[in-house]
Order: structure tokens, then sequence, then C-alpha cells
């Protein structure tokens, strides 16, 4: 396996990329575009690169007025500050205003490490999840980055981005292709499926390894778009195999899971497990500690899809 | 500025104000105090100095106007619609359901509005990003936005006031509505902004201090405004709440409620005097 790359790091290369290939993108930051990687883009087209200090509100304001006048901007903070601290600038200069702006947020989850749970955001999914019009990417690697970045700047509308700090192996080959809003099948199963959103799709597949290894055969899917969710690729999931599991770096509450239950409820209705953060916030400690309390892992992923197995047979999980 | 040309902007924003009357009257509910204090400054930018196409509202190079204290809504669409950007008619659809004409302005819906505003204190930093595509375009048209006193209570605003002079926004100009009132009270007694032009002025614009009434005098403010180079400029626009309805004026009592059918009467008498003219809408 290829060596791993942060998907804030790729969505500098991809920012600076665009860049070249589009003269109406312009960057804006919070002073952390050394960690953003948004200094990617600053370094070669420092004339369409705005830092606007730390001062987010205005910065999503700015941004609004940006598009308003035809440019395609990319705005850029950590995912607290950019959903948190902003969430109403996005409501309503942006996403109200039907404003094609683009919020690339960095630094979401626990992998932020160290710096504890007043930067490790865990409902910006939820929040921008439920604004109309929003469009909300969650890349699991370098490739579905790239490809986030791409659709985003090609569609008319708000985007919300969500990146991590820290690296991640690939979990797609050569040839590999994003599509906006089309889950994509990593691996074939019949007894559960798992779908999984950000880092914890590399988690998923492990996860699906050691289950074969016990016999149970998963479906993996990568929910690279958890709005508008590919429901027709959760609702195949749902009646071929009868047990879910979600698998994100956020609250149950209200992100992918909760998407994926509003999915199946409507349409399918199977058990649907949920891994991600049980509705508390983070803290300090090293990223792979944190994914371990928190069950944010392989094991924990195979825990929850031997739990939905169970429920499936009607076993009481 | 010859005297006819003042005249006719001074009967113009009288015929807005009763615009603002008639339409609140019928929609029932809405803000007149803000929007008769912003009735001067808004003619004279509609009337006057903005370089817009009512035939063409989204021409790249055209002058924008952003109306950032939304509630004032009313004086915006009398404007819009006198000049020609929709029907006259249409205002009396105010907060109607289906109406384009919504509580506050919608940029989605309604032709010549720049931006939806009424969450208070973005629309400066909304005219920023404008005016700095501008720039970035080489494009010479000049932004306005049109803030309230107690709109600047909000965080945002100096946030967006710290990057309009560190950008060298001198394409951008600024009024603030200073009409001393707020929902809760007079704007000193709920949380005072004073002294509002040192602010602006800390804050690295250059700033201006008018009677917002004065038509001559908002007209060589904009003037004024418009050679400045290197720095955004406000014009602090000293103005009377609820001005040109003897029974509105500086009763904080106006800022949000509608007057009834017996008032929309006494307000328009005062206010009739003067016929409509035919402008350029």
């Amino acid at each position: 396996m290829a060596g791993k790359t942060a998907t804030r790091e790729a969505y500098g290369k991809a920012l600076a990329e665009l860049g070249k290939l589009n003269g109406r993108v312009v960057v804006l930051d919070a002073d952390l575009s050394k960690s953003t990687k948004t200094a990617d883009f600053a370094g070669v087209f420092p004339d369409r690169f705005f830092n606007m200090g730390i001062a987010e509100q205005n910065m999503i304001g700015t941004a609004a007025g940006l598009a308003s006048a035809g440019k395609i901007p990319f705005a850029s903070t950590f995912a607290v500050f950019a959903a948190g601290r902003a969430f109403e600038q996005i409501r309503n200069s942006v996403a109200y205003a039907g404003l094609n702006v683009k919020i690339a947020a960095t630094h979401a989850g626990v992998t932020v490490g160290e710096d504890g749970g007043s930067h490790q955001s865990v409902e910006d999914i939820a929040l921008m999840r439920s604004l109309p019009s929003m469009t909300v990417f969650v890349p699991a690697d370098e490739a579905e980055t790239f490809g986030a970045v791409r659709a985003a700047a090609e569609m008319e509308g708000p985007v919300y981005i969500r990146l991590g700090r820290a690296g991640v192996p690939p979990v797609h080959g050569d040839g590999f292709r994003f599509v906006p809003g089309k889950a994509v099948v990593l691996r074939e199963g019949r007894d559960a499926a798992v779908i999984a959103a950000g880092i914890m799709v590399s988690a998923a597949l492990e996860a699906a390894s050691v289950l074969a290894g016990e016999g149970i055969e998963c479906r993996v899917l990568s929910m690279h778009t958890v709005k508008p969710l590919d429901v027709e690729a959760v609702v195949a999931a749902a009646r071929e195999t009868g047990a879910l599991v979600t698998a994100e770096e956020h609250s149950v509450i209200g992100g992918l899971g909760g998407a994926v239950c509003e999915a199946v409820c409507g349409n399918f209705p199977v058990p649907v497990k949920r891994v991600g953060l049980p509705d508390v916030f983070g803290e300090s400690g090293k990223p792979e500690e944190l994914l371990e309390k928190f069950g944010l892992t392989p094991s924990g992923i195979a825990a929850a899809v031997r739990e939905a197995i169970k429920m499936k047979a009607g076993v009481k999980g | 500025m010859v005297h006819r040309e003042i005249e006719m902007l001074r009967v113009r924003a009288n015929e807005i104000r009763k615009d603002i009357i008639r339409m609140l009257g019928r929609a029932g509910s809405g803000h007149p105090g803000g929007s008769l204090s912003a009735a001067d400054i808004v003619a004279a930018l509609y009337f006057k100095v903005l370089r817009i196409d009512p035939q063409n509202p989204r021409r790249p190079d055209r002058d924008r106007f952003i109306l950032s204290k939304g509630h004032a809504a009313p004086v915006l669409y009398a404007a819009l619609a006198q000049r020609g950007f929709f029907p006259r008619e249409e205002l009396d659809t105010l907060r109607r359901l289906g109406s384009r004409l919504q509580g506050h302005p919608d940029m989605k819906k309604l032709p010549g509005v720049e931006m939806s505003t009424g969450s208070l204190g973005q629309g400066l930093s909304v005219a920023n990003g404008v005016a700095l595509a501008g720039k970035l375009d080489g494009l010479d048209y000049r932004v306005y936005v049109l803030l309230g006193d107690g709109e600047i209570q909000e965080g945002q605003v100096w946030e967006a006031a710290m990057a309009a002079a560190h950008y060298k926004l001198d394409n951008l100009t600024a009024f603030l509505d200073h009409n001393r009132m707020q929902i809760d009270g007079p704007i000193e007694k709920v949380m005072s902004p004073e002294p509002v032009p040192d602010k602006w002025r800390a804050f690295g614009w250059d700033v201006q201090v008018i009677d917002g009434h004065d038509m001559a005098g908002i007209l060589r403010a904009l003037e004024k405004a418009g050679s400045v180079k290197g720095k955004p400029q406000m014009i602090v626009a000293e103005t009377v709440k609820g001005k040109g309805v003897s029974f509105m004026e500086n009763q904080v009592g106006w800022h949000g409620v509608a007057p009834k059918p017996g008032e929309v009467e006494r307000a328009l008498a005062e206010l009739g005097d003067r016929g409509p003219v035919e402008g350029e809408g």
C-alpha cells in the first residue's frame, strides 16, 4: 500500500492545480493557511489569495461577495470555526442567498489530537447537512479529495468539504473517478454493509478483512458525498445485506449515521448500527489514542457489524 | 449641482416615503422607522449616483448597493420599483405568500436586489467581497452599503471594517443611518456604539458626518467620497427615525410596527403635498 497523505495535504495540491485551470478560483483563509494548506495556492497565486485574519464570520461574508461578482471562492479554516463560528453567515449570506461559495474545512474530527476537544469538530456534518442547497463532501483519501475539489468548482452552489489533519492510506486504485452523489462500492458482500466516510473508510476495509476471516462477507461503501446522499446505494445495501453499519469521525447524531437512518427508515427499514462519537466532545491525546478510546477503529466497526447481523437475525443486540 | 435636480431628488425621496407607508399599511407588518430615515440617501443613490440598468440588472460593471440593514426592505423596494426594476403595483404584495418582495430582501427572487440581507452585521463583509472582485477584475464599479447604527453592535461589522481598510477598498462607500434608535430603545441606552465617527476613523476609514436628510449635502458627500484614494469611506448620516411622518418621528415604537389604515391616511396626507414626478424610472 502506498504511503499516507492527509486530505488537507491533498486539498492544498488540488487547489493549486485548480488555480491554473480556472482563473475564477480565489482562496480565503483565516490565519491558518499553513495548516489548511491553502498556502500552496497562495504561493502560486498571491493576487487571488486573501488572508482575512482571525475573523471567520467576515471571511465567509467576503467569500459571498466575491461569489456574487462571479468568482469561485474557496474559504478555509478549521472545521470548528468554519461550520461552527461562521454557521449563521454560511446559512444567510451563502446558502440562503444561493451563492457559489466553497467552504473547505480542515482539522475535522478527533484526529486533531493534542489540541483537544475545543478544536475537534464532531458536529460539522450535522450542521452543514441541515442547510437547504448545501452539498457536503467527506473525502476518504487523496483521490477523493482531488475529485471533491474539482467537482465543487464545477458545480454551481454552496459546497462544504470536510478534511482531516492526519494521514490516511489510499482507498482507491488507479482509474477511480469521483462522481458527486455516487457512493463507491469498495468491497462486495451480502451479510452486512459498512457505509463509511472520511478516515473511517480505510478502517472499514480493514474491518471487512477481519470479518472475512470469520466467514462474514461485508460490503464496504465510501460515501464521499453525505449530501445529497446516494439513497439508491443505501437502499440497495439495506435490501441486499439486511444489516447496516455507518462509520464516521463525527458525532453519531446528525452526521452520516443520521443521514443513512433517515434514508432506510423511509424506504427499507433494517437495523443500522452507528459508529461515531457517542454524543460527547473529544479531548487531548494522540490521534490514534483518541480513535481507540472512541472505538473509531477496525475492531470497533467489526463489533458493530456482528451486532447488526445479530439484530437482523432477531437476536437482541 | 443644479437646483432643479436637487428638487427632483427631494420629490423622489418623498415618493419613496409614500410607497413605504402604503406598502407597510397593506402588508400589516414591517419596519417603517428605519425605512423612512434612509429614504433621502436611497433616493440620491438610485436616482442620481448608481450606474445601473434596470433592463440588464446583472451587468458585470454595474454599481452595487447593498442594504445591510435589511429590515428597511421597503425603502429598497420602493426605489427599485420606481427605478423600473419591477412593476410598482407589485409593492402591494410585500410580505405575502408567493411574493418576490420578502419581509427581508431576497436576491434570488427580486431583480435589482444585490444581496439577501436581514440578519444584521453581514452586509459590509459582502460589500468587501464585491469590492475586492472589482479590483481583481479591473472593473471601475463602486460598491455602496447602508448600515444601521444599532447594527454596528454586531462584531462582524468591525471585522469587516478592519478588512476593508487593510485591503484599501477605495471603491467602497458605506453609509451609517444614524437615527439613534433600535427596537429596545435609544442606542445609547441599549448598547452605545459612540463615538461613531472616531471608531471608523480609528479603523482606517475616511469619515464624513452629514445631515442625512439634506439632499445637496448627501450628493456633496458622495462626490467627495468618490475621490478618496486608498481608503474605504464612511458617511455618517445624522437622520431622524420615521422622518417625514410627524407621529412616527423619533418614536422608537415605530421601529417595527406597520401603520393602521387611519394612520396610513394621516401619513400620506402629510407626505402628499408633493405629487408624483416623472423621473428616470
